[in-house]
């Protein structure tokens, strides 16, 4: 929180409750800011981290996410008249993954939204909504409050995830189906002089993985880690950083703000703004549940057609195309979008993309060419590479839907 | 009226103020079966004659007409529905504390000869810019605002042809109104004339039922658009019978039009199906069904209460719940067992409207009070005695004053009940200033701040104008972006108020362009 006798330049970086143990562990010392917060980078390399969430498990702060308290009487109508998606669905232990956009159908933010009972929900976000809220507000008998510092969350992800946790005692936490959420215990630890932990965990994550987020009391962070830490030792358990999570949610299909749309809040050019239809998001978008903020606008979009959309590609070669213009042919003479991440997938064994590309170009199948720019050793090249418009999620598991998960 | 009845319209107008009255005649006349609702017994809203003592009325707020132009009232045939004058052209007399009172009118300077020779011949070459200004303005009080970024070959003509319009004005007079369009009246008049007295007269054109000073940007927009109305040939008219009888004559065309009138009717919500209009649902839980609702009630009203956020983006709730409507003009009526003696004034000037601003600065620091909740102890007054020409408002012998009162402001430091009777004290201290015997003569008094006004009148923010008349809630911004071509984002409901293009002050030009949207957009 900003104090008031300092000005904003001269605030440090906030540190989560999980900090002290996260530096202790981080070789490289690399931390990136994240929403005020400092969080770490790499902590010793990208590939291991990244093998972490696919082989075995990984715990990930995420304390930095955007929370918000949504209560009062108007809680669900707020809501459903925000979301694009039908919030009259979501009941008591419930998580949806929802966007939100402004008049103009464009997109906002993405998150996700817990009911915790029938007038009480949290909405966890990527940007800070307070302004936009407040203004979805007006008219609506409801309270918004946000609450970022006041729960701590580490996202414990991967193929070992359900066993790491039953290890550390969270009883029963098989039988959670993806989307729910609920209280849980960490067991008292008589040796770890540790009382029992109440813990809220749903079973949400941003690695397409098995895997769960887990939400907690700041000061019950350490004692949360520490077990999960402890209990891991013999089971290749590491945390990682955001670095080696792009890589997982990319190969998941994820889009990431800043990166893949920019929320329209933020935008300063003309055109740049994104609707959910174009980032492939229409089956977010509930034309039948009533009014929302930008429905007409969509439904507009809808009725002429999107003229972009936010596609797959699999690139030829191992070199990823950050940041490559697409072409319609191999001569580079009409371009046809751009990519917008990108990431050669150790576990598909494919040069993954995600770009946006002109609507012609869009059907699955599809082919362009990817304009990349490689530095080897100092010399740039320039490779026009073909890449093929493929279905996403890259890599879906079925373990990662499959409950009770399997006991590793 | 039976709940059951299961007749439907094709238009419910929401409101039975003037506008919403000159919309539901047009819309009647253009085929559609149409009812109009109206919360209060009386017909008119704010435009409506009241008994405030026994035997004493008057007008609830305006009390002079000079906007609406002569054109409607031939189309709405006005005076075969009983519309007649008891005062027509008639002057303004700014008043001075020594007695040495200015009748002036828009085509006589009066008695400015006699007091600044140099101000009376600018008052000439003032008169006949404004008016050559107010011609070009003109048509686009008229207008649809077009949408930028459309289109519509209607949208582009209109630009077309409002650009044609300030284009005949000729080099010198475009560059004019280009230069002066968003000052501030004081400086525009400081250019013009020495006399404070008459610059305070016409500054009180400029800010009178704004909530804006003499030295407020866009002063100078006001008053062009003042004048737009009557393309810069104003008339001061006094209806018999008051602004009430207006509105009956109003009425009178809405019935032989066919239109069906209900009042004591307080519609409670718009409803909207599958994102349209489906017709009302009254406090009483009366339903009536409608494909078409058009709405007299202010932006905020029609928005926030009787659509309701649920039915629109946020965006535009925000915009509805920034704009600004914060009305500044208070009502003060007093009854007087006789006629007021003001020294140095004929009874002739008593039939027109005297001002109490005797400079630009005078009328600026009764502004400044406003700004910080207080009011000014020497406020600006435009005070009619209506019972001079109009006998019927008093009883014989006796006499009715209306005193419009700036700067009142809305929500008050301490609350208007705690300030109602010193409010009224130095209303009264300020006209005893050139009316001595008047304390002794008053036998009662009413007071409508603007805070009574929102509440007797519905009007949110007690604003005259719905929403505050400025630049940056004009035209194609009127009352807010996506909203100012009259229909709402919601298909069917359309707004007619004073809140819209091209504002109120018993113009009734919104009333008639609306309901030409409603028909256009229909057909």
């Amino acid at each position: 929180m900003l104090t008031e006798s300092e000005p904003h330049y001269r605030q440090p970086l906030r540190k989560t409750p999980f900090h002290e143990r996260a530096r202790a562990l981080s070789q490289l010392d690399s931390f990136i800011p994240w929403s005020g917060y400092t969080t770490v980078d790499v902590f010793t390399s990208v590939e291991q981290e990244y093998f972490a969430i696919r082989n075995a498990a990984s715990l990930y702060d995420l304390t930095p996410m955007v929370k918000y308290r949504v209560a009062g009487p108007d809680a669900l109508r707020f809501l459903n008249r925000l979301m694009t998606r039908d919030m009259r669905k979501l009941t008591p232990g419930k998580v949806a993954y929802t966007v939100w956009c402004n008049d103009e159908g464009h997109l906002i933010d993405d998150g996700t939204v817990f009911c915790l009972a029938p007038h009480e929900y949290r909405v966890c976000t990527a940007e800070w909504q307070l302004d936009w809220f407040r203004a979805s507000a007006i008219g609506f008998d409801v309270e918004l409050r946000e609450i970022t510092e006041e729960v701590a969350a580490l996202a414990v992800q991967g193929p070992t995830s359900c066993r790491l946790l039953r290890l550390a005692g969270v009883a029963g936490i098989e039988r959670l189906k993806p989307f729910e959420h609920g209280g849980f215990e960490l067991a008292a630890d008589p040796a770890a002089a540790r009382a029992a932990v109440p813990i809220m965990v749903s079973r949400t994550g941003f690695t397409g993985d098995l895997g769960y987020e887990l939400w907690m009391q700041p000061q019950d962070a350490e004692a949360v880690w520490d077990a999960l830490m402890e209990v891991g030792r013999t089971r290749a358990v590491r945390p990682i950083g955001s670095r080696a999570l792009n890589i997982a949610r990319i190969e998941a299909g994820f889009i990431l703000p800043k990166a893949d749309f920019v929320s329209a809040e933020h935008t300063l050019y003309l055109g740049t703004e994104r609707s959910p239809l174009e980032l492939g998001l229409a089956w977010l978008v509930d034309f039948h549940k009533g009014h929302f903020t930008g429905r007409r606008a969509l439904l507009e979009e809808q009725r002429r057609g999107p003229r972009r959309l936010l596609v797959g590609l699999d690139v030829e070669g191992t070199k990823p195309a950050h940041n490559a213009l697409l072409y319609t042919e191999r001569s580079g003479r009409r371009e046809a979008g751009s990519v917008t991440s990108a990431t050669w997938s150790p576990t598909c064994k494919r040069n993954l993309a995600l770009a946006l590309v002109d609507a012609s170009c869009s059907a699955t199948g599809s082919e362009v060419w990817a304009d990349i720019y490689l530095n080897r050793e100092l010399v740039w090249e320039r490779r026009m590479v073909r890449a093929r418009v493929v279905e996403r999620p890259f890599f879906a598991p079925t373990r990662r839907r499959a409950t009770p998960p399997a006991d590793y | 009226m039976s709940p059951a009845r299961g007749s439907t319209y094709d238009c419910i107008v929401v409101g039975g103020g003037h506008n919403g009255l000159v919309c539901a005649t047009y819309l009647a006349r253009g085929g559609r079966s149409v009812l109009l609702l109206e919360a209060a017994e009386q017909l008119g809203g704010a435009a409506v004659t009241r008994e405030f003592a026994p035997g004493f009325s008057v007008s609830a707020c305006a009390h002079l007409l000079h906007l609406m132009p002569a054109a409607l009232r031939r189309e709405l045939d006005l005076a075969r529905h009983g519309l007649t004058l008891a005062g027509d052209d008639v002057p303004s007399t700014a008043l001075d504390t020594d007695g040495r009172h200015l009748t002036f009118g828009p085509r006589d300077p009066g008695g400015l000869r006699a007091r600044a020779q140099a101000d009376a011949d600018s008052y000439a070459a003032w008169q006949a810019q404004l008016q050559r200004l107010a011609g070009a303005l003109h048509p686009v009080l008229s207008t649809t605002p077009p949408r930028l970024g459309n289109a519509s070959w209607r949208d582009r003509a209109t630009l077309l042809g409002l650009g044609l319009g300030v284009r005949r004005l000729g080099r010198r007079d475009m560059r004019e109104l280009l230069r002066i369009g968003a000052m501030c009246v004081h400086d525009l008049l400081e250019e013009h004339f020495d006399l404070p007295l008459l610059k305070g007269a016409l500054a009180l054109d400029a800010v009178l039922g704004s909530n804006l000073g003499p030295r407020s940007p866009g002063t100078v927009m006001s008053l062009l658009y003042r004048a737009a109305a009557t393309r810069g040939a104003e008339v001061l008219q006094q209806p018999r019978g008051g602004l009430g009888a207006l509105s009956a004559a109003l009425a009178g065309a809405a019935r032989a039009a066919g239109v069906e009138i209900r009042t004591g009717a307080a519609v409670a919500r718009i409803s909207v199906r599958e994102d349209r209009a489906a017709g009302v649902v009254l406090a009483t839980g009366e339903e009536i069904a409608a494909g078409t609702v058009v709405s007299n009630a202010d932006p905020k009203t029609t928005f926030l209460k009787l659509l309701g956020s649920e039915h629109l983006d946020a965006g535009f709730v925000r915009r509805v719940a920034q704009l600004r409507a914060r009305g500044v003009a208070a009502k003060v009526h007093l009854a007087l067992e006789r006629l007021p003696e003001f020294p140095g004034l004929g009874a002739a000037a008593l039939r027109g409207r005297l001002l109490v601003a005797p400079s630009s600065d005078y009328i600026e620091r009764a502004y400044n009070h406003s700004k910080y909740g207080e009011f000014s102890t020497a406020p600006m007054l435009e005070v009619t005695v209506p019972s001079m020409a109009d006998a019927g408002l008093a009883p014989p012998g006796a006499h009715v004053m209306s005193v419009i009162v700036q700067y009142a402001p809305h929500t008050i430091t301490g609350g208007w009940d705690a300030q109602r009777e010193r409010f009224t004290a130095a209303v009264i201290d300020t006209l005893a200033a050139y009316a001595p015997g008047l304390r002794a003569s008053i036998r009662a008094s009413e007071l409508l701040t603007p805070a009574d006004i929102e509440q007797q009148f519905r009007i949110s923010g007690g604003h005259w104008h719905h929403a505050e008349l400025a630049l940056d809630q004009f035209f194609m911004v009127r009352p807010v972006a996506g909203a100012a071509q009259y229909h709402a984002p919601v298909r069917g409901v359309f707004l007619c108020g004073a809140g819209c293009h091209p504002g109120g002050g018993v113009m009734g030009l919104a009333g008639r362009n609306a309901a030409r949207q409603v028909l256009r957009e229909a057909a």
